[in-house]
């Protein structure tokens, strides 16, 4: 598999990244260069695995908590760090008209 | 007395506790030499002094009330990528900005708990990403090694934890902390001649950690030997029900350990890592080691990890894809950087764009193009199968040996104008070290001797989930015989 220069595009634009044309290629370059080199993983026989979920060496059952409220009404400390804020609120542009 | 900062983290704490030094000496000592040294290497992102003078001082005066705790009055560097409450943390990224964070990880929390010293935030490569330290937006870290025939080129520290592994070498640390997400703690280790051990993937919480790949991810020490790093891991693991994927075990005393010796061991030698074009010099550090084992009554088994040779393909699936998942979070509105658009959209775009560096939107464009629509099954899912027959492979190998010993590296530190071809080049690094982290085993490295040009090389010890005593035991063996004693050129 193969990635044309629209592919790229389209790649950039579900990770929200811009690309301007220059990077373009360059990037299809770096990534097929990538993508070809993970294209080995199709000789392994896997008929029948099941895949890995998550990263622990043994299965593990993942615990349940109560569904209580442990935290909350910190919103200064979770403001504190905002680029923008209107009040108790995220600042962004106007996104709706 | 040694100089201060000559003293091994186990060392430090008996001259604390024999009243030879008091806590704020140590830790001038250890700033004195940072503000001498880092300007030339960079390993220090952030330096906290006045902090940890403070720190020291309310350490010596616990001291003095008879209530010293665990690592009271030990100077550490903690990797910029765990959150310090109240301390910039960058994670070596431009699109944090100025964060800084409103908690602590659970790993810094429990060392501050027992008593440790922070001297400041460490370099790393951007978002853990890399294997030289030379994609960090705060600049490279230099390796405090040179080569003998060529002293003035300039050599990486490895990566990601090129920082860590740097202060640690050049003493400008006692130790450190670090991530391992495909070799990040052991390969800068092994460059930096010094020891790391990636501990079993849920040993130490992930909470509060700046999250690269959630599945692989695992915080580990670096330090000068193998028993600092016992003393270390001891503090920072533990159960933690902020993270789902903490084991909840308790946590050994891995000192014991370390003396322990390994008559009666079986010890692994897996065939497949016996790569074509390995170098002489690793084969025969490989060959030595096995050798001092045997000595001290180890048997040597030769055993087989045939997916081994898929390990890095399979990690170059599973790591971009989950951190383009985990990086979606840096969009400019909620903290760090922002960069104005015409819409919300646009901002987006524009933010992530100047904020990531190239080799972190390189992953994230592998990892969004994987994920995508068509393509899941072919490779993530794919990925994730092979993932399951490499852990399988070493399942097989826990039947007939107790650890497995690799080399760590597949050369020794390499210099900064080196191996910037093509990334593949660079994803090479790992090549020994990746197939712990999928399987989520434990891996540690030791420095075993010097190549030609007078560079440390290490060997690794992988053990079994959970089992880091044993891959103390054999790291604490390799240690006494290797004599280990060269040190860099660039030190305090």
């Amino acid at each position: 598999m193969s990635l044309d220069a629209a592919t790229v595009r389209r790649v950039a634009n579900l990770a929200r990244l811009r690309l301007d044309e220059t990077e373009v290629e360059k990037l299809q370059a770096e990534l097929n260069g990538i993508l070809d080199w993970i294209e080995q993983l199709q000789q392994v026989d896997t008929d029948g695995v099941e895949p890995m979920a998550g990263g622990a060496p043994v299965e593990v059952k993942l615990p349940w908590r109560a569904d209580a409220v442990t935290d909350g009404a910190q919103a200064e400390k979770v403001l504190a760090n905002a680029p923008d804020r209107e009040g108790e609120y995220f600042g962004v542009p106007k996104v709706v008209e | 007395m040694m100089r201060p900062t000559d003293l091994t983290l186990a060392e430090g704490l008996e001259a604390l506790d024999k009243r030879e030094i008091s806590a704020v000496e140590l830790t001038q000592a250890f700033l004195e030499a940072i503000e001498r040294l880092n300007p030339r290497l960079n390993a220090y992102i952030t330096v906290t002094g006045e902090k940890a003078l403070a720190d020291a001082a309310a350490s010596d005066a616990r001291r003095a009330k008879g209530e010293a705790r665990a690592l009271d009055g030990i100077p550490l560097g903690i990797k910029d990528l765990f959150c310090t409450e109240g301390t910039r943390t960058t994670a070596g990224s431009n699109i944090l900005g100025g964060f800084v964070p409103p908690y602590e990880s659970t790993v810094s929390a429990n060392l501050k708990r027992d008593g440790a010293v922070f001297l400041g935030k460490l370099n790393l490569d951007e978002f853990a990403m890399g294997s030289s330290n030379q994609t960090s937006a705060f600049g490279a870290v230099e390796n405090p090694w040179s080569r003998a025939n060529d002293p003035d080129r300039r050599l990486v520290p490895g990566g990601s934890s090129g920082g860590s592994a740097a202060a640690v070498a050049a003493r400008l640390a006692m130790g450190a902390t670090a991530t391992d997400t495909g070799g990040s703690i052991r390969q800068p280790a092994a460059f930096c001649g010094i020891t790391g051990i990636k501990p079993t993937y849920g040993r130490c919480s992930r909470w509060g950690i700046v999250a690269f790949a959630s599945s692989l991810d695992q915080a580990g020490p670096v330090a000068r030997t193998v028993e600092d790093n016992a003393i270390l891991l001891r503090s920072m693991a533990g159960h933690d029900p902020k993270d789902s994927t903490s084991a909840n075990l308790p946590v050994p005393d891995f000192r014991a350990a370390v003396g322990r010796g390994v008559k009666g061991l079986r010890i692994g030698v897996p065939a497949e890592y016996r790569l074509d074009g390995l170098a002489p010099e690793i084969a025969a550090l490989w060959d030595q080691g096995l050798e001092w084992l045997r000595a001290e009554g180890a048997e040597i088994v030769p055993i087989s990890l045939p997916h081994a040779k898929y390990a890095l393909p399979t990690y170059y699936v599973v790591a971009p894809a989950e951190a383009s998942s985990n990086l979606a979070r840096y969009d400019g509105v909620r903290f760090g950087l922002r960069e104005n658009g015409s819409d919300l959209k646009d901002l987006y775009e524009r933010t992530r764009a100047r904020g990531f560096g190239a080799e972190v939107r390189r992953r994230i464009m592998i990892g969004t193009y994987v994920l995508s629509a068509g393509y899941y099954d072919a490779y993530y899912l794919k990925a994730q199968k092979v993932r399951a027959l490499i852990r399988r492979d070493f399942e097989e190998a826990w039947g007939k040996v107790d650890a497995i010993v690799t080399p760590a590296t597949p050369s020794a530190a390499f210099a900064m104008d080196e191996k910037q071809d093509d990334p593949v080049t660079m994803y090479l690094n790992d090549v020994f070290t990746v197939t712990a982290n999928l399987a989520g085993l434990p891996g540690l490295a030791v420095p075993a001797g010097l190549d030609g040009q007078g560079l440390p090389l290490g060997l690794q010890v992988i053990g079994r989930a959970f089992d880091e005593e044993t891959v103390f035991a054999v790291g604490g063996a390799i240690e006494r015989a290797a004599g280990f004693t060269a040190s860099p050129q660039v030190m305090a």
